[in-house]
């Protein structure tokens, strides 16, 4: 769900780097030095995660987008970490590209601090695991949803002609909505029996960090 | 096996100064993507050629790169013109294989070339840790230099973790399939990676706290601009002239 260099036309282009760096700059604030080694560490996971495992689906296999667990877990940081994933994506893979990296951060980036609004708080307090799995599914579901109708709309813009892409990806798209949300569900499950202290980085920047 | 590697070497390209082949590269994309022109479009391509050919990029690894990014555009080149009206080049029964859409999609895979080209011979030359340094240099953010340290530091690290935890499902006879088990068990080792990660990042908070950490880096590698980086940037902000007259005189 990246947008490749040279697809989106300046205005376009500028529009996303300026939206990005107002959201980076927010999630730079929030993030305190000593939690740098945290977000950075849990990128890198995330990152990995995302690139190499494939779910079987059908007769196909997709990545995990996993920007809704990002935002769960990092808050507002999650915005600077996509913006330096992405970059490093585009630089040791040629996902994305340079003059698209606002765009492109502002798709992944923006859903997770939505997600993390809509479900952070709420997966912090649920107790029964049905409850943690229904929230993470939520959150996992939403920011790639989110995160699409973001890409479709970006897209658009870029030219009406790629409307007909939009409506190539949405069948797919869907299914990988229900994918994430389930993979999301799991993973908050595993980590509200395990070490429930994972989602106390976002809580800690909610509460120390901003004005 | 690690992924975090650049494409190393001892040509021309790789001695210039870090920070001009950041500032040009940025430069040479945003004024590629804005261009409409055939002839800036096709310069800007044997410009990229040549940049990815003075630094000797491997064939095999920029093959692949390209085919990455060209698999895209080959969807775009088959399906635009048919849905875009236009005047129609070639007809086979209802399917109208338009001008305006064939010209648009070829416009779009030049530039999108041309600049991949550019940044791969241009910045995927760059050692990764001094990309940190040079950009420490042209003023970004010190906390976002910070985590882009971090996340290439320990990609790596966090990629054989990875591997190290699938050997141990695949010794215990795990078969990915489509099903609840499969993604319930990848959805297990994505949550233990993130354990792990916590834990791993609480140790290196230690072990630099331990160090009188105080919030910076330190920043060693300081960059002189040489007499190439000069020439460098006079026949990048040349052609970077060349490039946007001829797309204001064309436009």
């Amino acid at each position: 769900m990246h947008i490749a260099d040279g697809v989106a036309p300046v205005p376009v282009a500028a529009a996303g780097a300026a939206i990005a760096a107002a959201g980076v700059a927010w999630g730079l604030r929030v993030l305190k030095d000593e939690q740098i080694p945290k977000a950075a560490l849990m990128s890198a996971a995330i990152f990995a995660a995302s690139v190499v495992i494939r779910l079987p689906l059908g007769p196909s296999a997709v990545h995990p987008v996993l920007n809704g667990l990002a935002g769960i877990l990092l808050g507002w940081a999650a915005v600077p970490v996509f913006l330096v994933s992405l970059f490093l994506q585009a630089l040791l893979f040629q996902f994305g590209g340079i003059t698209t990296l606002g765009i492109n951060t502002v798709t992944m980036g923006f859903p997770a601090v939505a997600v993390y609004g809509l479900f952070g708080g709420r997966l912090r307090r649920a107790r029964t695991r049905r409850c943690t799995f229904l929230l993470g599914f939520g959150a996992g579901a939403s920011a790639v949803l989110l995160s699409f109708a973001l890409w479709a709309g970006v897209l658009i813009l870029c030219g009406k002609q790629l409307a007909v892409i939009v409506g190539l990806a949405l069948g797919p798209h869907l299914a990988v909505v229900a994918v994430e949300g389930m993979f999301t569900g799991f993973v908050a499950g595993f980590l509200a029996r395990v070490y429930p202290a994972a989602f106390d980085v976002s809580e800690q920047m909610r509460r120390e960090g901003g004005p | 096996m690690s992924c975090t590697t650049h494409f190393a070497g001892d040509t021309v390209v790789h001695h210039l100064d870090p920070r001009a082949r950041i500032v040009m590269t940025f430069a040479f994309s945003f004024l590629v993507a804005l261009s409409e022109e055939w002839w800036v479009l096709g310069a800007s391509l044997v410009v990229g050629a040549l940049l990815v050919s003075l630094s000797r990029i491997p064939a095999g690894a920029l093959a692949r790169r390209l085919l990455r990014l060209n698999a895209f555009l080959a969807v775009v080149l088959l399906l635009i013109p048919i849905t875009a009206p236009g005047r129609p080049v070639l007809e086979v029964g209802p399917i109208h294989y338009g001008m305006e859409g064939l010209l648009w999609s070829l416009r779009l895979i030049l530039r999108a070339n041309a600049i991949v080209l550019a940044f791969t011979g241009l910045l995927g030359t760059v050692e990764l840790f001094t990309l940190g340094h040079a950009f420490e240099h042209l003023r970004v953010p010190r906390k976002l230099i910070h985590l882009f340290m971090f996340t290439l530091r320990y990609l790596d690290v966090l990629h054989h973790e990875y591997e190290t935890l699938l050997s141990a499902m695949k010794a215990r006879a795990f078969r990915p399939g489509m099903n609840l088990h499969t993604y319930s068990s990848y959805a297990n080792l994505v949550a233990m990676l993130l354990v792990r990660s916590l834990e791993r990042s609480e140790r290196i908070m230690g072990a630099m706290k331990c160090r009188g950490f105080r919030g910076k880096f330190r920043v060693f590698r300081h960059f002189a601009f040489h007499r190439r980086d000069w020439v460098f940037c006079g026949i990048g902000t040349l052609v970077l002239v060349g490039i946007g007259l001829r797309e204001i005189a064309g436009g």
